[in-house]
């Protein structure tokens, strides 16, 4: 009788105001290793992979098999760099692909 | 605002006419205990590393409160300010404020100095007496001077022979000393045993005073005395020297005798068992330790640095306070900038996974150095680094420098990055 009742309030809430009582009762997720790594990208590629205005491409919305192909080519030494290989070595393809999704998904 | 509080909820439910059962059951919610209260962080320095901090704990959740601790109102950078040095950039593109931290990010700013922590109360007091309580303490105080290894050298012969070290009064003294100085005169570094903040620092100095030397003093001569027996890049800086300055500079180091021991403000001499140098501008970049905040709170081992955990940041010594930037012990990390930035993402990302009951993820630190050897010369150091057997350690096969003889074009394009470098890492720090 009870749990029906919280049921059905329950069902009350979301119908009429969905959105802000899932926002207070979802728990938060994990941070993702994906996102922590590629933060650090943006102290040269601009904050959340957005152009500051310098000579350092954007990354935010770039197209994710794109930037990750490319930077493997890097890592392979098969696409010229100046830093940038010596970053990529720091990091497996699996961590390219994934970091590059996240940057991939972020707003330009 | 997105925020939409339980208040504000059963008001505008109350409003709508269906307030009776749902109110009942938010209230069977409110019974839960701490729901309502946000945990509390306070940052204690807002350079690199304490900014990035604030700001990326609340990109990461929102829910917690974040109070930075910083006495001044705008921040002048040590990156770049040797390039102001040599005339290429002004003060106020080195100058940055609070107010997108506070506005954008809702961080509640504070200009003060804090002045003690206690730990086992958990709170932090202020200059002006103000006491906060926090769940979770970050400091960031960045460097401080030991005066006492040069005999004769102390706070106030700083004010004669500048560090410039910590960017501000002390940079715009050294500009001054620099242009002031006689055609011909003699320009002498003392430079730092390590370890010390900006590992190149003093050589990209040493770089853009010979720049503004080769325009408007060419007869000028340039002389570092070092105690160690070499420094970061050294290669690369001893190739664009020689290329663009030919011999106006000159290096000794500990295998010469060069250890500086006494200074001699009348006469302007240094003396080690080198030689007795006496020069027209004396830059001493004395050796560092933690900023004083660091010592007070205990938080500093026998190293005069603080330990801290290899992934976390959380002081070793203390529960609940975390140590980033120049002031910790972060293994095979220099001293930088974008150390003490990325330093502070990591621990943004564990002091909001504590505070969440969340796994923390696996760290990845990350280091990028830039030193101008002129306006179109740009040569860098990259490090990554891993936390390996409980030490951050670079990994192997990544990171290093630029290599020798780069084209003409190549030097230009790093001294370009190195440019965007400095504007993207500040307007990730304190711009947007």
């Amino acid at each position: 009788m009870k749990i029906r009742n919280i049921t059905l309030v329950g069902a009350i809430v979301g119908l009429f105001i969905a959105a802000p009582v899932q926002a207070e009762q979802q728990q938060m997720k994990p941070i993702s290793k994906a996102e922590l790594w590629a933060t650090t990208c943006f102290q040269c590629h601009g904050a959340e992979g957005q152009s500051a205005g310098g000579a350092i491409p954007p990354l935010a919305g770039y197209p994710a098999d794109i930037m990750a192909q490319q930077l493997k080519a890097i890592k392979a030494g098969t696409r010229p760099s100046t830093i940038m290989k010596r970053h990529l070595m720091g990091y497996s393809d699996a961590d390219i692909d994934a970091i590059a999704t996240y940057l991939g998904s972020l707003k330009p | 605002m997105s925020k939409f509080n339980r208040r504000s909820l059963i008001k505008g439910l109350a409003a709508s006419g269906i307030a009776f059962p749902v109110m009942s059951a938010l209230q069977g919610c409110s019974a839960q205990p701490s729901k309502n209260t946000k945990p509390h962080v306070v940052v204690i320095g807002g350079g690199f590393g304490g900014a990035t901090v604030a700001k990326y704990i609340k990109r990461f959740d929102r829910n917690i409160d974040v109070t930075l601790i910083e006495p001044k109102t705008e921040y002048m950078t040590c990156p770049g300010s040797n390039w102001y040095l040599a005339g290429l950039i002004d003060v106020k593109s080195l100058t940055h404020n609070y107010e997108a931290l506070k506005t954008k990010h809702n961080v509640k700013v504070i200009h003060q100095i804090a002045t003690d922590i206690n730990a086992a109360a958990k709170s932090v007091t202020l200059d002006n007496g103000e006491v906060l309580n926090y769940d979770r303490l970050v400091v960031s105080p960045g460097i401080d001077f030991i005066y006492d290894q040069i005999e004769g050298y102390s706070e106030e012969v700083a004010e004669i022979f500048p560090h410039a070290w910590q960017a501000g009064p002390q940079t715009h003294l050294l500009a001054k000393q620099i242009q002031e100085m006689p055609q011909g005169g003699k320009f002498l570094m003392v430079a730092p045993p390590n370890p010390y903040r900006c590992a190149p620092g003093p050589y990209e100095r040493i770089s853009m005073v010979a720049a503004y030397f080769k325009e408007h003093n060419p007869t000028a001569t340039i002389m570092i005395l070092d105690p160690k027996k070499k420094f970061s890049k050294q290669a690369l800086f001893y190739q664009g020297w020689q290329d663009l300055y030919g011999q106006m500079i000159e290096w000794y180091g500990a295998q010469d005798g060069a250890t500086v021991t006494k200074i001699d403000v009348e006469s302007k001499t240094a003396y080690s068992d080198f030689d007795e140098i006496t020069a027209d501008v004396i830059n001493i970049i004395p050796a560092q330790k933690a900023g004083k905040i660091a010592f007070k709170a205990g938080l500093t081992n026998e190293t005069g640095w603080c330990p801290v955990d290899q992934d976390t940041f959380e002081s070793t010594i203390q529960k609940d306070v975390y140590v980033v930037g120049d002031s910790s012990i972060a293994g095979a990390m220099p001293k930088s900038g974008h150390s003490a930035s990325s330093q502070g993402k990591m621990c943004a990302a564990a002091v909001v996974s504590s505070l969440n009951n969340l796994p923390m993820p696996e760290t990845r630190n990350v280091n990028t150095c830039y030193s101008l050897i002129s306006k179109d010369w740009g040569i860098s150091i990259v490090g990554v680094y891993e936390n390996r057997e409980n030490r951050i350690s670079g990994i192997k096969g990544a990171g290093g420098v630029s290599p020798m003889g780069m084209t003409q074009q190549e030097r230009k394009m790093e001294a370009d990055y190195a440019r965007g470098w400095y504007k993207s890492i500040t307007m990730d720090v304190w711009g947007s």
